[in-house]
């Protein structure tokens, strides 16, 4: 469904992602693992359409979208989660998710069937509806950023590190969260620090190493194969 | 009485004020730049007033082309100096904003030119009307509840519609808004759009003080904006239109207070009382939200 070939990013002279070929099949959650540094947001940020590559093409669904711009990118069925989560920390927690429908606001009946899923999912934005998004704690912006990418109906979701700076419980409720989005058929690229867990989740995983690919298969082969410490010691 | 006619006075100033203000910021909290050609918007519906003068059209008809030229010179600079230039570099557009700047001044003394020109204005802005002892230029009233009133409906505009809310969107967090599908070109021209808007409707009554319109006609008002949003904290909408009445208190208080032989230092005052509010609160008078990056 997604499929970079020999893709290449850099920040002017810098080339945070050198060479990276990558594929994620329809229904597919993929993790995307790698050190501080090895390119991993990168790359995501490069299929989000926000960076622009130097080399190499993405393919989405059949279709060329190398350079198309972020606002044609999310129209083709591609959400992001960005790292920063970037909510709208002014605007309410409904403002942000009727942002996140902003591409179909012509359909009403539609973008309340949308939001009823989410907050079938979440059900503490539902009470958090009128605050604004920066008082909601870290897990609950967590929530409310992938709550907000979902109402765009994406049929493929990038997700960066998600349980960045969560505490353990609600990391817990995060990979739960993960797990039932892809449960529902949904495809995701998942960036994750936490690599063991992502490995127990994943179908099949990639690891970046400055930023060129250094090991990639099936989840469990990942994980009993390669020394995640050396991974993430950059080694 | 006096306090009255102060108020009177504070309020009618500060609404320029408010609006010049709110003018800048909104290309601002988008895009995190200065609009430097803002001021010749004000001149570009000055001269469209002035060149429309002849014409047999009624009044509000001219102004409302005036407004409109200056919307369109507004969305012109977009496309002439931030638009080329935005994404590579923030000196660049600091440079072809002034560059437009420059060159409408120049096309203004080249075309029209370097001596003021006389403005039409209605009759109602030379009459005032007499509360109870005081007599209070038309003008003045007008000024106020134009401003407000313009001030309130963007309020609903900016909370109330889909528009008003992708561009608040973007003024906090531009890249994420731009992911969400919310198309990035077309928020940043509604932005100079409604800037000149409120630069044309600040011309009308800018220049209905003085009657007249010459080539560097916009620079107070840029300076008086820079200064207000500077004061009420660059990121925030309230905050530019807070600074611009605060700005126009302090103006209004020295022009009271001051003794007739230090009344020609007045900004020099003004802009103490601008540094200490800056000492004491060097973020601005409302900080805003919490911001990502620029594009």
């Amino acid at each position: 469904m997604l499929e970079l070939c020999d893709l290449e990013v850099r920040y002017g002279a810098i080339r945070a992602v050198k060479q990276v070929d990558l594929e994620v099949s329809e229904g597919e959650l993929v993790a995307l693992l790698g050190a501080n540094g090895a390119g991993k947001s990168t790359t995501l940020l490069a299929v989000a359409g926000v960076l622009k590559c130097a080399r190499g093409r993405i393919r989405f669904a059949g279709e060329d979208i190398t350079g198309l711009r972020p606002e044609r990118i999310v129209r083709k069925g591609i959400a992001a989660v960005p790292e920063t989560r970037d909510i709208f920390p002014d605007l309410t927690v409904r403002e942000n998710l009727r942002l996140g429908g902003f591409i179909h606001r012509r359909d009403r009946s539609g973008l309340s069937h949308d939001l009823d899923r989410v907050h079938d999912l979440f059900p503490i934005l539902q009470q958090r509806a009128d605050q604004p998004a920066g008082t909601l704690s870290g897990g609950e912006q967590q929530m409310l950023a992938v709550g907000r990418a979902l109402m765009s109906r994406p049929r493929l979701l990038l997700l960066d590190e998600p349980s960045l700076g969560l505490a353990p419980t609600i990391v817990d409720q995060i990979f739960a969260m993960i797990d039932t989005l892809r449960q529902s058929g949904l495809t995701i690229l998942l960036v994750e620090q936490n690599a063991s867990k992502a490995l127990q989740l994943a179908d099949r995983a990639y690891v970046l190493s400055l930023g060129v690919v250094a090991a990639q298969g099936p989840a469990a082969e990942v994980a009993a194969s390669s020394d995640l410490r050396a991974i993430y010691l950059g080694a | 009485m006096e306090y009255v006619q102060f108020t009177l006075d504070a309020l009618t100033l500060g609404s320029l004020y408010a609006l010049m203000a709110l003018g800048l910021v909104i290309v601002y909290g988008i895009l995190r730049l200065v609009n430097f050609a803002y001021g010749e918007l004000i001149m570009v519906a000055g001269y469209t007033l002035y060149l429309l003068g002849g014409s047999p059209l009624p009044w509000l008809v001219m102004a409302a082309v005036a407004i409109l030229m200056a919307m369109l010179a507004g969305i012109a600079t977009e496309y002439v100096a931030f638009r080329p230039v935005r994404e590579r570099s923030v000196t660049a557009v600091l440079i072809t904003s002034f560059a437009f700047s420059t060159l409408l001044q120049n096309a203004a003394l080249l075309f029209i030119s370097p001596r003021s020109r006389q403005v039409p204005m209605p009759d109602l802005f030379t009459e005032a009307v007499q509360i109870g002892e005081l007599i209070v230029p038309i003008r003045n009233l007008l000024t106020i509840v134009c401003a407000v009133s313009l001030l309130g409906l963007f309020a609903l505009l900016l909370r109330k519609t889909a528009l008003g809310l992708a561009l608040r969107a973007a003024s906090s967090q531009f890249r994420m808004a731009r992911m969400l599908g919310i198309p990035a070109d077309m928020v940043i021209s509604t932005a100079f759009a409604i800037s000149g808007l409120l630069a044309g409707v600040v011309s009308l009554f800018w220049l209905g003080r003085i009657g007249s319109v010459v080539p560097g006609i916009g620079l107070e008002p840029l300076l008086v904006a820079f200064i207000a949003t500077v004061i009420g904290g660059m990121r925030s909408l309230q905050g530019a239109v807070i600074g611009g009445y605060l700005l126009a208190l302090i103006d209004t208080a020295f022009n009271y207070l001051l003794p007739q032989d230090l009344l020609a230092f007045r900004d020099a005052f003004t802009f103490s009382i601008v540094i200490f509010i800056l000492l004491w609160r060097p973020q601005g008078l409302v900080p805003g939200p919490a911001t990502g990056q620029r594009t």
